[in-house]
């Protein structure tokens, strides 16, 4: 066939526009649309003072010279880390519970699974809204229930030091569901066999859930924290709307003080500074889990070996 | 079709022979052209709150005066504020007419040179009524309406002058008379402060940001001032300090738990409620107060000025105006809408309503007027008291949201325990260079 290309068609031509570039072309317009020049443009706004109703001026590294330098910003971090570790560990661990759980047969099982992942359904600034009514301090149903048990009336939401506790509270409440359907579905494709073996061997329950539910079940666990970690990052709906950061700055994440310095202050230069370092935060994150990922080999089934 | 013109003519008389009525006084006599720009539609842009609502109501009448069509836009204040500035950066803004915020956006405003020059129309007779003059405008809102060059870049409409609301009940029950110091009113507060009953002494805004508006009225009556001479900000010397120990001693001493997150609305509640004795707050609120469909002490509060500090009595003052956009081709219809919103029948009606109170002294000081306001007369007392003693409740800067910000985070951190003097010196630190970055632009 070559061969006979080759002398039936004796002038090819030197250069052909390969032919898969009019089907990359669409693709590659709308990633550097969407992605590449607004991060770009971020860099760039960066780098100049630029307060909204001002022309911008080239002010070089100043802005990110600002930030260690501003307490509010790093406190915010802080928030930030304090916020996502508590949202990821407290929702994957009772998630993980509650999947052990309803893996198990009891009666009304469906119906009781269908009721627990309700939260999940609802839209976040309402589910925030009617907390902070339960969080009031005179009027909230939390302290009528508190006094049932005869704990004094807490402040919940109200005071700097249980602020960021009762925010994940809610975010608990909410995506623990979430968790629990990962891992259920990961229980789920496990084999029985192990199991019958186990029962044989005469493992007690808690033997059974350390050495064949657990490690068959992590990396379910991983996947679900990864989710849990990038929606905690970024959570700004529940904060906003029940303490917008307060009080005083209490609660104030990233991205919440973000949303202050750029929509408020107009200072928009200076936000994309927080940007750029934000978003580094975030791939840190990002690259650590994975980083444990390797180190565990959680990935493979086998488990941490 | 000619009969149906005719009717709208009577109607339009008949509405304003209504508002002659209601007011006793020509609603708009020896008058501009007002029917010059009829066919004309003006898009206004208003903050939802008592104000901006009633010039939604009214905008009919403001038709039928003029022939103008008007898209009333009311957002609330936050996203209004965020808007505004979003679309008068861009010069082509959607809006012919703005609410303005003065003790957030005036300085902002002037700097970026967004609103028009109102000075030659206001000397214009085709367009200007003669009863709206420039010495009609009481000296404060002049403070805020008129730029460094003298020139009027927005109209007076409304001020806000802090007040005492207090429960004459709950005060009779203990036997407390009204405070007119504050050394007497940390004594009452205290005296009637009893929670194991559910009562509480005094109640206030802690939420940060919002409280600035009542810590400014003690720091003003401990002789506080904002900038000194050359513009540096001084909310960190000894006025502030002591302004912010009375602060934390009623909020955290004599008031409900939780008011490091209260609002206007939460404190109001507090007060409507007959939790709270004492409230200080903006005049605007006695409708809600004096509503009782939604209040439990309706009729039974009373109204004062802020009593008195060591160094002084003030009012802390706060003031909304209506502008028109630099970016704006229909400037002189919006202008007659300005004008209608800051006229003696609308500010009439302002007043009478207990939702502002006129900047204009021939409202003021009319005495049909003042018969038709429905509130307690102690209420409008103590708006002509505050008047007499007002000041503005913020520093006329750019970066007024981050002082807000900061500076209220300082306040409501010492309610849950931290000390004034350390909170307001790191609150003082990051807002300078804030605030030199602002004046150097």
């Amino acid at each position: 066939m070559l061969a006979e290309a080759g002398t039936s068609i004796p002038e090819v031509p030197a250069w052909r526009p390969p032919s898969y570039w009019p089907f990359v072309a669409p693709a590659l317009f709308v990633v550097s649309a969407v992605i590449v020049f607004p991060w770009a443009f971020t860099i760039w706004m960066s780098l100049h003072e630029w307060k909204i109703g001002a022309p911008p001026t080239f002010v070089g590294l100043a802005n990110y010279l600002r930030l260690p330098r501003d307490t509010r910003f790093v406190e915010s971090v802080w928030n930030t880390l304090l916020y996502t570790g508590l949202s990821v560990l407290l929702p994957v661990g009772l998630g993980t519970l509650a999947a052990v759980v309803f893996n198990t047969h009891f009666p009304l099982r469906g119906l009781i699974r269908g009721l627990f992942i309700l939260p999940m359904m609802a839209t976040p600034v309402a589910i925030a809204l009617v907390w902070t009514m339960m969080f009031h301090p005179q009027l909230g149903v939390l302290n009528y229930l508190l006094s049932l048990v005869g704990i004094s009336p807490q402040l919940w939401v109200f005071h700097p030091a249980t602020v960021i506790p009762s925010l994940v509270l809610v975010e608990t409440w909410q995506w623990t569901p979430l968790v629990m359907l990962i891992v259920l579905g990961g229980l789920a494709a496990i084999p029985a066999e192990p199991y019958e073996s186990a029962q044989i061997d005469g493992a007690t329950h808690w033997q059974v859930f350390r050495y064949i539910s657990a490690p068959m079940i992590a990396p379910f666990i991983f996947i679900a924290a990864m989710i849990r970690m990038i929606d905690a990052v970024k959570s700004f709906d529940i904060i906003f709307a029940i303490t917008q950061g307060g009080p005083g700055t209490a609660s104030e994440t990233i991205n919440l003080y973000l949303y202050s310095v750029a929509f408020v202050y107009y200072d928009v230069g200076y936000a994309s500074a927080i940007v750029v370092v934000f978003f580094a935060l975030i791939v840190a994150l990002a690259g650590s889990l994975v980083l444990i990922r390797q180190r565990t080999h959680w990935n493979e089934a086998g488990g941490a070996g | 079709m000619k009969n149906l013109i005719s009717r709208r003519a009577v109607m339009a008389g008949s509405a304003a022979a209504g508002a002659l009525g209601a007011s006793g006084l020509p609603a708009y006599a020896a008058e501009p052209d007002w029917k010059k720009y009829a066919g004309t539609t003006l898009e206004v842009n208003l903050i939802k709150g008592p104000r901006g609502d009633l010039l939604q109501k009214y905008a009919s009448e403001f038709t039928e005066l003029t022939g103008i069509k008007v898209g009333s836009e009311v957002i609330p204040e936050q996203q209004q504020r965020q808007k505004a500035v979003i679309e008068l950066t861009s010069g082509k803004p959607s809006f012919d007419v703005i609410h303005v915020s003065y003790h957030v956006q005036k300085r902002q405003f002037e700097k970026a040179g967004w609103l028009a020059d109102l000075t030659g129309f206001m000397k214009d007779p085709k367009l200007t009524a003669p009863d709206l003059t420039v010495d009609d405008f009481s000296a404060g809102g002049l403070q805020f309406a008129k730029n460094d060059k003298g020139e009027m870049h927005s109209l007076p409409w409304s001020v806000d002058y802090f007040i005492l609301y207090w429960n004459k009940e709950l005060f009779a029950k203990k036997g407390v008379a009204l405070p007119k110091t504050f050394d007497e009113m940390v004594a009452a507060a205290e005296k009637l402060n009893d929670p194991a009953n559910g009562i509480y002494g005094f109640v206030g805004r802690g939420l940060r940001n919002a409280n600035m508006t009542l810590w400014t009225n003690f720091f003003l009556n401990y002789g506080g001032e904002f900038l000194d001479a050359k513009g540096n900000i001084q909310t960190d010397g000894p006025e502030a300090i002591e302004a912010t120990k009375l602060y934390q001693k009623l909020l955290t001493k004599t008031a409900p738990p939780g008011t490091a997150g209260f609002n206007w609305m939460e404190s109001m509640a507090s007060l409507t409620q007959g939790r709270s004795a004492m409230w200080i707050d903006g005049v605007g609120w006695a409708p809600p107060v004096e509503d009782p469909n939604a209040s439990r002490v309706a009729g039974k509060i009373g109204y004062a000025v802020v009593p008195a500090g060591p160094k002084g009595s003030y009012s802390a003052t706060y003031g909304d105006g209506i502008g028109i956009p630099q970016g704006s081709t229909k400037k002189e219809a919006a202008y007659l809408y300005c004008q209608w919103a800051v006229s003696k029948t609308m500010g009439a009606r302002l007043l009478q309503s207990g939702g502002g109170v006129p900047f204009r002294a021939s409202v003021l000081n009319d005495e049909t007027v003042r018969k038709g306001v429905k509130m307690p007369s102690e209420w409008l007392d103590s708006v002509i008291g505050s008047a007499k003693i007002s000041k503005l409740g913020l520093p006329v800067i750019i970066p007024v949201a981050e002082f807000r910000d900061l500076v209220g985070a300082a306040l409501t951190a010492t309610l849950s325990g931290a000390d004034p003097a350390t909170e307001l010196k790191k609150a003082h630190e990051q807002f300078r260079p804030i605030l030199e970055r602002s004046e150097k632009a």
